[in-house]
């Protein structure tokens, strides 16, 4: 035996089925992909392009909502609640059917590792479905009045962190609610998307429940400003959120606003040490830290912040980076060059500002979109580094000596929609659990997402729950 | 700054003035002659910040009047900086506030409701004039008031039970999601509903744990003052609630566009106003209540949407294992 020699072990491209073209999904028909503007999706791993997407105008988004009016009083608003909820078991089961040929083009277009796609955002994705497909039909007993009301049609604009997760986030629950939907992917995430809008079709979605509008910033706009939608729903930066509270403003439209977030993971000095420096690594290293709710910040008790760092670079010494496709890959690749520039830019300024940065040795793949694991320590709370989302494997460790201290550092961001807690004594977790304003705290783990479970900000991480029965709220009149 | 005597001595409806034509208008106002030969002391309305009363810094003030027009009082109008001190101090309480055990803050807006009951006729009187209701609707309306906040106050330690949760989360994890204040909420309050109206909207926010500002409504704002009064002398924390007198279109924006000011109320707010404090909100991520199209009845059950408005749910999740 010469020991345990590392094997690549890649998912084929081939499964993921990719085509030249996608055209969008109206009224449950897709477009011809060759008739209108379009732009190209590059897997960001390799910079190669993978297909070309039509782009929505803002008379496709008429032609949308149109269609989602129209299937919404005449189909779906008047359809029993279980009947509904049949379409989405449906949905559900046929995701599941196809998870790896999901799994493996999620990573193809968005970069995250293979192992990403297929444990967790396909399965969840799958799990919305399932969940909300059981609400359908018991909305009178969900606490929202004896005889709850969908809003109509519902605008709905998501991230390219999660692409096919993001979507059933949206979906599944104004679809349970008795809504359509039209749903804006983002720009250089579009192809899970279109696949869900697929299996809406495979499922027999009667045809304009569902539409599914790729495009930019222009296609949004032109979404989260029509007339004749009853709800948007964003989920993405805080300051594309405060430009679309803005538009809403005024109409009478209801809104809920998913947005960015610096969370805090505190690690008291009675920590189970080896635990939380796997959490630190899933919190701020899971999805190569583009991720709303990351854990960018540590707060690390001072009297174990030494063997913290130890035990930490030790552990960043042996994460695997490269080809998502590979299913032994643990850090995928940056999802677009521009927002490689912005993680470059501001972990510059986090030098400029005197942190210290480190990496462990880790050589880039030649092309593609790439940023090491990256720890900086020495980060006042003053450091850009500490107060502004970085949306990449950066994390910013900090110090402190009191649980008070703790919780002030941790409360100090105008965000809040997750923290983190790791220590050993109960009574010490549900004190600081209760005076975090966050809208979600990981207790001795980080990162655990459940269709069950609310998720959602504080502050200016936005408001409105996303999960749960809490995620039917967003969907009803009462 | 001095204790206004009026903690103290809840004080009369004005009643005596020079000419007769006044005087008797006054009297009638106040439901009973003033004793012959004996000039009655009349209350200084003010404003009511940081569980203290001072005038408006800008030292403006505007009369105030019945719908008839007879002058009852000066209110102080309060300005940008006095809304500004509100915030401060609507801070500052927050942490104390928002801390207090649900049974606490039951308890003491229970004793709210005690002392609102004492000063009744104060406030049937304050309607009287200000509504320019008659006597049976006024008691009527102060007694709906008074029983509004003991409804709220009872839901300080239920509503976590009713909108909160234990999430069946798939996989060895404890998960449960608990309601929690939203912070520092500005309240606009209803124009027309000077005392129920007024009680139908603070109570809410304070018992879910917010502190509030509070602009009351502009040309009745008499029974606001003294509600604050009656806020000052029970167990409420200093700067929980602070009620500013004046006008909400002057006012209202800079509390909108306050980046310390968590969530806003636009119930008093008129339609044109209402879609530009929308707006100043949007920059700030604010909760917005747009409040009710057309004046509501305010005497119907409210529900429980003017409390889960302002308040965030809160997820915890914690491994299961040994």
């Amino acid at each position: 035996m010469t020991g345990w020699e590392y094997a690549p072990a890649p998912e084929s491209v081939q499964t993921a089925r990719l085509r030249s073209g996608y055209g969008m999904f109206i009224d449950g028909r897709f477009t011809d992909p060759g008739s209108g503007p379009s732009i190209k999706t590059v897997n960001p791993a390799t910079e190669e392009v993978l297909a070309e997407v039509g782009v929505a105008t803002p008379a496709d988004v008429d032609r949308a909502v149109a269609a989602a009016r129209r299937a919404h009083l005449r189909v779906w608003g008047p359809m029993p609640g279980r009947e509904r909820a049949k379409y989405l078991f449906r949905i559900a089961r046929i995701i599941q059917e196809r998870s790896r040929e999901l799994a493996v083009l999620e990573t193809l277009d968005n970069g995250k590792p293979i192992r990403e796609s297929r444990d967790t955002d396909v399965p969840l994705a799958a799990a919305h479905f399932f969940y909300y497909a059981g609400w359908a039909d018991k909305l009178a007993y969900a606490g929202f009045g004896p005889d709850p009301k969908p809003l109509g049609v519902a605008g709905q604009v998501i991230p390219w962190n999660f692409p096919l997760l993001m979507a059933a986030w949206k979906l599944a629950p104004a679809l349970a609610a008795g809504n359509t939907c039209v749903l804006k992917p983002a720009e250089t995430t579009p192809l899970t998307a279109l696949v869900l809008a697929e299996i809406c079709q495979q499922a027999d979605l009667p045809p304009g429940v569902v539409n599914v509008l790729p495009g930019a910033a222009d296609t949004g706009r032109a979404l989260v400003a029509h007339p004749d939608v009853d709800k948007v729903a964003f989920t993405g930066s805080t300051e594309v959120g405060r430009q679309i509270a803005g538009v809403v403003a005024g109409t009478g439209r209801r809104l809920t606003l998913e947005l960015g977030g610096k969370a805090a993971n505190i690690v008291f000095d009675d920590a189970p040490l080896d635990q939380a420096v796997e959490g630190i690594v899933n919190g701020i290293f899971f999805n190569q830290g583009q991720v709303c709710c990351a854990g960018s910040r540590l707060l690390v008790a001072e009297s174990v912040h030494e063997e913290v760092l130890d035990r930490l670079r030790r552990r960043l010494g042996t994460l695997r980076l490269g080809d998502p496709m590979d299913k032994n890959t643990d850090i995928g690749a940056i999802n677009s060059a521009e927002q490689l520039a912005r993680i470059t830019e501001l972990t510059a300024a986090g030098d400029a500002e005197g942190a210290q940065r480190w990496s462990p040795p880790c050589p880039l793949p030649d092309r593609g979109f790439w940023f090491p694991p990256t720890v900086f320590t020495g980060v006042s709370q003053s450091h850009r580094i500490a107060r502004e989302e970085i949306f990449g494997p950066v994390l910013s460790v900090l110090t402190f000596r009191t649980p008070d201290e703790a919780v002030a550092k941790a409360n100090n961001t105008p965000y809040g929609l997750s923290a983190g807690v790791w220590t050993e004594k109960g009574s010490k977790i549900l004190w600081t659990a209760q005076r975090l304003r966050a809208g979600v705290v990981w207790a001795n783990t980080f990162n655990r997402f459940d269709p069950a479970s609310p998720f959602g900000g504080y502050q200016e991480s936005g408001f409105g729950r996303e999960g749960g029965r809490h995620g039917l709220e967003a969907y009803l009149a009462g | 700054m001095p204790a206004d005597p009026s903690r103290r001595a809840p004080s009369r409806a004005a009643s005596s003035k020079a000419s007769a034509k006044a005087s008797s208008k006054a009297s009638a106002k106040a439901g009973r002659p003033a004793p012959a030969g004996r000039l009655a002391i009349r209350k200084t309305y003010k404003l009511y910040l940081d569980g203290a009363f001072p005038r408006s810094e800008s030292g403006r003030s505007y009369p105030v009047t019945t719908p008839a027009g007879d002058f009852l009082a000066n209110a102080s109008q309060a300005s940008r900086k006095d809304a500004r001190d509100a915030v401060v101090a609507a801070r500052r309480a927050f942490g104390g506030w928002s801390a207090a055990t649900a049974y606490n803050r039951g308890q003491v807006l229970y004793r709210v409701a005690e002392l609102l009951e004492g000063r009744r006729a104060q406030f049937v009187e304050e309607l009287r004039a200000g509504e320019g209701c008659p006597p049976a609707r006024a008691g009527a309306l102060v007694s709906e008031a008074i029983d509004r906040w003991v409804w709220y106050a009872g839901w300080s330690d239920k509503l976590a039970q009713v909108v909160g949760s234990s999430n069946p989360v798939a996989g060895p994890y404890y998960n449960f999601s608990v309601p929690e204040p939203t912070g520092v909420v500005a309240v606009l309050a209803p124009q027309r509903s000077s005392l129920l109206g007024l009680v139908s909207v603070l109570a809410p926010v304070v018992v879910t744990g917010n502190t509030a500002v509070v602009v009351s409504s502009e040309a009745r704002p008499l029974p606001a003052i003294s509600l604050g009064e009656v806020l000052a002398t029970s167990d409420l924390p200093g700067g929980v609630v602070n009620i500013l007198t004046g006008s909400a279109a002057e006012i209202g924006p800079w509390l909108a566009a306050h980046r310390d000011v968590d969530a806003v109320d636009l119930t008093g707010a008129d339609p044109a106003l209402r879609v530009e404090l929308e707006r100043a909100a949007a920059q700030t991520i604010k909760r917005v209540l747009r409040g009710p199209g057309t004046d509501p009845d305010w005497t119907a059950e409210p529900g429980l949407s003017r409390m889960t408005a302002f308040v965030e749910t809160k997820t915890v999740w914690h491994p299961v294992g040994i």
